[in-house]
């Protein structure tokens, strides 16, 4: 069962990894968003997740036994939260450069590598 | 001020600022205000701080929320971190004065004040958290406020370097991540301490080399270090030059500084641990490459602010040389060269940006005549150029002469050779910039702007520090002995 997991987790890891590959920068959004899920879901099995017991320690003793482990939980809920909002921005990023340059082939949104005109007016101090 | 609340202060000051800040973006001057007084405040806190903690002690902080160790998130302060912190001040106190004349009403109304402030909360949860997981959770938040600091100007450009930027820096974070999810399952803890206790006492395992492997390759990501540096350079410069200072200086900086954490502290490298013994030749490697490689991408670009990015790349390389050493001199030396480095990158990006005000280009062969039309200037820039070089007495030099000896000391004359050699394509390349903007007659027919007082003091300051560093370098070599120590210690 925990094999399983592990599979299943290891192959979203590969399809995310395919997908960042992509030259579409909108793939690459979502290839970065399945790779956090499967971060998560690699990072859950880390907490023993075929427990269904509570994680409350038993009167009298000092472990929890066998509950699956609320630390690894609260991980995967913090990192769910901080993966939404890092793809919430890159997403208004994609959205921006699809407007500037009507393309979401990272081919041709390449206005920072050609670097400009050299003389091109900085809008320093405005 | 008890110990626990000092330890908090470097990351709550900002954190209020920043509050206060985003509140008051309408209110220009008072945006400004707010910033200037909450990083006056950091810098005194941040010195009481050092003062504390420079003997070696480690001032514990608080465990958030009061639980019992090990599932608290604990927050303490020692060397390096606090030496980082107060550096990371004073960076952050000169760009600040820097940005009263780069950093106009549109940047500051589009948020400047406040992502500045809380970028530089990030950077300082990162040198004084103890926990693994809160580690990840403040390079995520440095790296959302430098996504917005990036495009404070919504320019196409700047869309684009953060694309690239923000892609990078989320695959590094995934990276990070499992490899922090790795040691827990190993382990069984967060806390830095006690998780090098547990990698240090059980055998090195399958689990292990991959965590090692994970954190690697994500931390590398962020310092930028080869094969993984391409993003740097796509997107530093199209920052404003302000946060671009920022950025050169710190973020960098924070990536090396968890590497430093996580493999001389976490996995004992340096201290006989083996848990990543594995690993160690190719630390070498990546820092050869990095220091040959981006030395060289520097002397091919005559855009001030990429050939500096190169720079910033090429250095990280010297410092992951110093680790790679895996010796306790080494570890010494990499955090002697961080010092150093912050310092004097975030003053060249400060020099170049001045360059462009006055002769209104980035690029070096559209500038000149510096020399004459501001003699102040072409000495105040001539200090951190020179110190990058490695020229004596200045802190650049130094750095370097530690690294170098302790790599023929540790018996990798290799890398040694190999620092020499990007050592000189450093010197060429910072001797062409600095003739070629103050030597070189200005291109005629263009009337030169002349440059605000308040900028020339921010540099001032930096140029001043590493002076100071090049004069009385041993007091620079007693902390980061103790902080390589300290560092060591953790296993």
């Amino acid at each position: 069962m925990t094999a399983l997991y592990a599979f299943v987790g290891a192959a979203i890891v590969a399809c995310a990894l395919f997908m960042i590959l992509s030259r579409n920068l909108v793939r690459v959004l979502l290839g970065l968003s399945l790779l956090a899920t499967g971060a998560n879901l690699l990072l859950s099995l880390v907490g023993n997740v075929r427990s269904e017991q509570p994680p409350i320690i038993a009167d009298g003793q000092q472990t929890l036994g066998t509950a699956a482990d609320p630390l690894a939980q609260a991980l995967v809920l913090t990192a769910i939260v901080i993966g939404f909002a890092l793809t919430v921005v890159l997403a208004v990023l994609v959205l921006r450069a699809w407007r500037a340059e009507h393309t979401v082939d990272s081919r041709q949104v390449d206005s920072a590598e050609a670097l400009g005109p050299p003389q091109e007016r900085d809008p320093t101090n405005v | 001020m008890s110990d626990a609340l000092l330890v908090l202060t470097p990351v709550a000051v900002p954190f209020v600022g920043a509050v206060l800040a985003l509140l008051l973006r309408e209110r220009v001057a008072a945006a400004r205000g707010v910033g200037m007084i909450a990083l006056v405040t950091l810098a005194v806190l941040s010195l009481a701080l050092f003062r504390r903690t420079a003997g070696g002690a480690r001032l514990v902080g608080s465990v958030f929320g009061g639980w019992p160790q090990p599932f608290g998130i604990g927050f303490s302060a020692s060397l390096p971190g606090a030496a980082l912190v107060l550096v990371t001040a004073l960076v952050a106190l000169a760009c600040a004065i820097y940005a009263l004349s780069d950093i106009g009403p549109r940047r500051r109304r589009a948020g400047y004040d406040a992502l500045m402030l809380a970028m530089i909360g990030a950077v300082n949860g990162a040198f004084l958290t103890d926990d693994l997981f809160n580690l990840y959770v403040w390079f995520e938040l440095a790296l959302i406020s430098a996504l917005g600091l990036l495009t404070l100007d919504r320019r196409r450009t700047q869309i684009d370097g953060a694309i690239r930027y923000a892609a990078f820096g989320m695959l590094a974070a995934t990276f990070i991540l499992l490899g922090i999810g790795m040691i827990y399952g190993i382990t069984g803890t967060l806390d830095i301490t006690r998780a090098a206790a547990a990698l240090a006492a059980g055998s090195p395992s399958v689990g292990s080399a991959v965590a090692a492997a994970l954190l690697l390759g994500g931390f590398a990501l962020k310092a930028g270090l080869f094969p993984f540096h391409l993003w740097l350079p796509a997107s530093y410069h199209t920052a404003p030059v302000t946060v671009a200072a920022l950025f050169a200086g710190l973020l960098t900086k924070m990536g090396f500084y968890a590497l430093l954490l996580v493999f001389a502290g976490l996995f004992g490298v340096g201290s006989g641990g083996v848990a990543a013994a594995q690993l160690v030749p190719a630390l070498g490697l990546i820092a050869g490459a990095t220091m040959v490689v981006c030395a060289a991408g520097a002397l091919a670009q005559t855009d001030m602010r990429r050939l500096l990015a190169y720079h910033v790349i090429a250095q990280v390389g010297y410092m992951m040389a110093a680790l790679a050493l895996s010796t306790r001199e080494g570890l010494a030396a990499a955090i002697f060269y961080m010092v150093h480095s912050i310092i004097v990158q975030a003053n060249l990006f400060l020099g170049a940006g001045l360059i462009r005000r006055a002769s209104g280009s980035w690029d070096l062969t559209r500038t000149g005549g510096m020399v004459r039309q501001e003699p102040l200037f072409a000495v105040l820039f001539a200090v951190p150029v020179l110190s990058l070089a490695g020229i004596p007495p200045l802190s650049g030099f130094f750095a370097k002469l530690i690294v170098i000896r302790e790599s023929f000391d540790a018996g990798m004359a290799w890398l040694g050779a190999v620092g020499l050699l990007a050592g000189l394509m450093t010197i060429v390349s910072m001797a062409l910039f600095w003739s070629d903007a103050c030597w070189k007659d200005p291109r005629s027919g263009r009337t030169q702007r002349r440059l605000p007082g308040s900028a020339l003091l921010a540099m001032a300051m930096l140029s001043a520090a590493t002076v100071a560093i090049g004069l009385a370098p041993g007091w620079l070599w007693t902390v980061a002995q103790l902080s390589a120590k300290a560092l060591g210690d953790l296993g």
